[in-house]
């Protein structure tokens, strides 16, 4: 079988993505990979893909697809997303077969601001370094290393169909973690006094409209530097808080420059890099410091729910057939088909 | 020796620091343990990031915890010190003239010097990769006479030039790619530093030390044809 995703539409910032770039860091080269990291492997294991597959990351400027020479499953899980197919609305969190002729939209809905497109198979573009994450600024990965635009095809690895009947994933296991985004103070905190690591822990932070990929810009009262806004370049995570001389903190996110010269605060722990990255501009958000053991058990409540199966639940209630249920649970072995379905 | 502060960023990134200034032999310190590192292969540590004076360890949590993973540096360092690290040096064309070297009279007027002055300088001496990061191939070299520390812009400059060399803080550095920049674009080097697809991707390595060879426009054409058709025009330095 053989398939390929047409782009109808594509708004700014929509990227082929995977887990990131690993190992050239040493380079100069950035990791990139998805915004919402927990989002991608989950739509990838609604389909039976590898975590790691190529999916196409939408950003508030939209998608609109359809399948080429053959059917193709997708999953959609992001941010709470407009998820349309030939025009109806499903739910934002949603497995399919797309079939040639048939048209998916994923529009910036009610919150979030990235959802990965995950197809059954992976997209099968080039692998640039051992990843195939897009970085349009270096102009790596992806499609020729720049944004998704009408008219672009991608091929599938190895296409397989998704669910018959369209169905609602169960986003549970993104949306048990709520409350402020949880940080680990450092690694430069004693570049600030007590007072003032108080003061960015007490802010509600207003996310700026300057936010991208690379970094969200926190609007705020200005937090003062004890020892100089200067640092000898070090290495930075993937959720590094910055404060450049202005005083007003960055989140370093998935397209942040691999080394950068201002004292970090804290930093994002893993858990929440996802629920950070939803953050729309204008929104606010509030850190809260955690340990490292606490950093650490929050990752493995997330892995762990990861891992379990995933629950996909039918839309059109009154419309289903014994075997329209049965067809929802055959999309891949991840499903757990004794779940029973949501009442 | 200052001993070694270990620094969190998170729960998957360690950061290994050996002081806190810009220096060749805390650096060499920091690519020995790397080495070392690297040839631990220690399972849950995913990559290593050198830097000036630090050594970023990216690490799985879930697979090996902090305190397995500093006992294991602290080891593995220790038995660091006595590696030696094979380096590489190399003589690289540059062009200074007007088409290549962009800001050059700018930055040399600020500096109080003439052009040929300045260039003769940045010659003069072999730089040191210190380490590379900013965009990839990104290569900042260490080593310039007092005379050439320059301060960076107050404002970017629009994009420079491929493989464009430039000075700002003291420093020097081989930009690959294209980008807007605070530094001042002095030459540039008919060789590709960086390719993707190209093995290795990356010409030189962190701890190399690069000889710039001032050539003039025509000779930077005919070479850089030379190295359209796969060929290096960046060598070994004689003597070594």
């Amino acid at each position: 079988m053989s398939a390929r995703v047409l782009v109808r539409a594509a708004g700014p910032g929509v990227t082929i993505q995977d887990l990131g770039r690993r190992g050239s860091a040493r380079w100069g080269v950035t990791g990139c990979g998805a915004m919402d990291p927990a989002a991608l492997r989950l739509a990838n294991r609604v389909l039976g893909n590898p975590d790691g597959a190529a999916v196409i990351e939408v950003s508030l400027g939209g998608l609109e697809i359809e399948a080429e020479d053959g059917p193709i499953g997708v999953a959609v899980v992001g941010g709470a997303f407009d998820v349309r197919l030939d025009g109806r609305v499903l739910a934002s969190a949603a497995a399919l077969t797309l079939r040639p002729g048939m048209r998916l939209t994923v529009r910036a809905g009610a919150a979030g601001s990235w959802a990965s497109v995950a197809i059954a198979g992976g997209i099968d573009a080039a692998e640039v370094l051992g990843s195939r994450a897009t970085h349009t600024r270096s102009h790596l990965g992806g499609l020729d290393g720049r944004g998704l635009r009408a008219g672009d095809r991608s091929t599938i690895v190895d296409p397989r169909r998704g669910p018959e009947m369209p169905a609602a994933i169960d986003t549970a296991p993104l949306a048990a973690d709520q409350g402020p985004i949880r940080v680990m103070l450092g690694p430069q905190d004693d570049h600030f006094d007590a007072a003032t690591i108080a003061a960015f822990l007490a802010t509600d932070w207003r996310l700026s409209p300057r936010s991208d990929r690379m970094a969200y810009a926190l609007d705020g009262p200005p937090l003062a530097h004890a020892r100089g806004h200067d640092i000898v370049s070090d290495a930075v995570a993937h959720g590094a808080i910055q404060v450049p001389g202005s005083g007003l903190p960055f989140v370093l996110m998935a397209d942040r420059q691999p080394t950068g010269g201002y004292p970090k605060i804290a930093t994002v722990i893993g858990a929440d890099l996802g629920r950070m990255a939803q953050i729309r501009p204008g929104e606010t958000v509030r850190f809260a410091a955690v340990s490292l053991e606490a950093a650490v058990a929050a990752r493995r409540r997330l892995a762990d729910r990861l891992a379990a199966p995933i629950r996909l639940l039918p839309l059109l209630r009154g419309d289903l057939t014994t075997s329209d249920l049965l067809a929802v649970n055959l999309v891949s072995g991840t499903i757990d088909a004794s779940a029973p379905p949501e009442a | 020796m200052v001993p070694l502060r270990f620094l969190d960023s998170g729960e998957c990134l360690l950061v290994v620091e050996f002081g806190s200034t810009i220096d060749a032999e805390l650096n060499e310190r920091v690519l020995a343990l790397d080495a070392a590192l690297n040839r631990a292969a220690l399972p849950g540590v995913l990559e290593t990031t050198p830097t000036f004076r630090s050594l970023a360890v990216h690490y799985e949590p879930l697979i090996i915890d902090r305190a397995d993973l500093v006992a294991r540096i602290l080891t593995v360092e220790a038995e660091a010190e006595v590696a030696r690290r094979a380096s590489r040096a190399w003589v690289v064309p540059c062009s200074f003239d007007g088409p290549h070297g962009e800001d050059l009279v700018e930055v040399a007027e600020r500096l109080g010097l003439s052009p040929e002055r300045l260039v003769a300088l940045i010659c003069d001496q072999p730089l040191r990769v210190h380490m590379y990061g900013f965009s990839p191939g990104f290569a900042y070299l260490g080593g310039l006479p007092a005379e050439l520390a320059a301060s960076r812009r107050a404002q970017p400059r629009p994009p420079h030039p491929a493989d464009a060399v430039m000075i700002a803080g003291g420093m020097a550095a081989i930009a690959p790619l294209p980008m807007p920049t605070g530094w001042w674009v002095v030459g540039r080097t008919p060789e590709t530093f960086f390719a993707p697809t190209r093995d290795p991707a990356f010409l030189v390595a962190v701890g190399d030390t690069i000889r710039f060879e001032a050539v003039d426009a025509a000779t930077f054409a005919a070479l850089a044809a030379r190295v359209a058709t796969g060929e290096r025009v960046a060598r070994p330095e004689a003597s070594r």
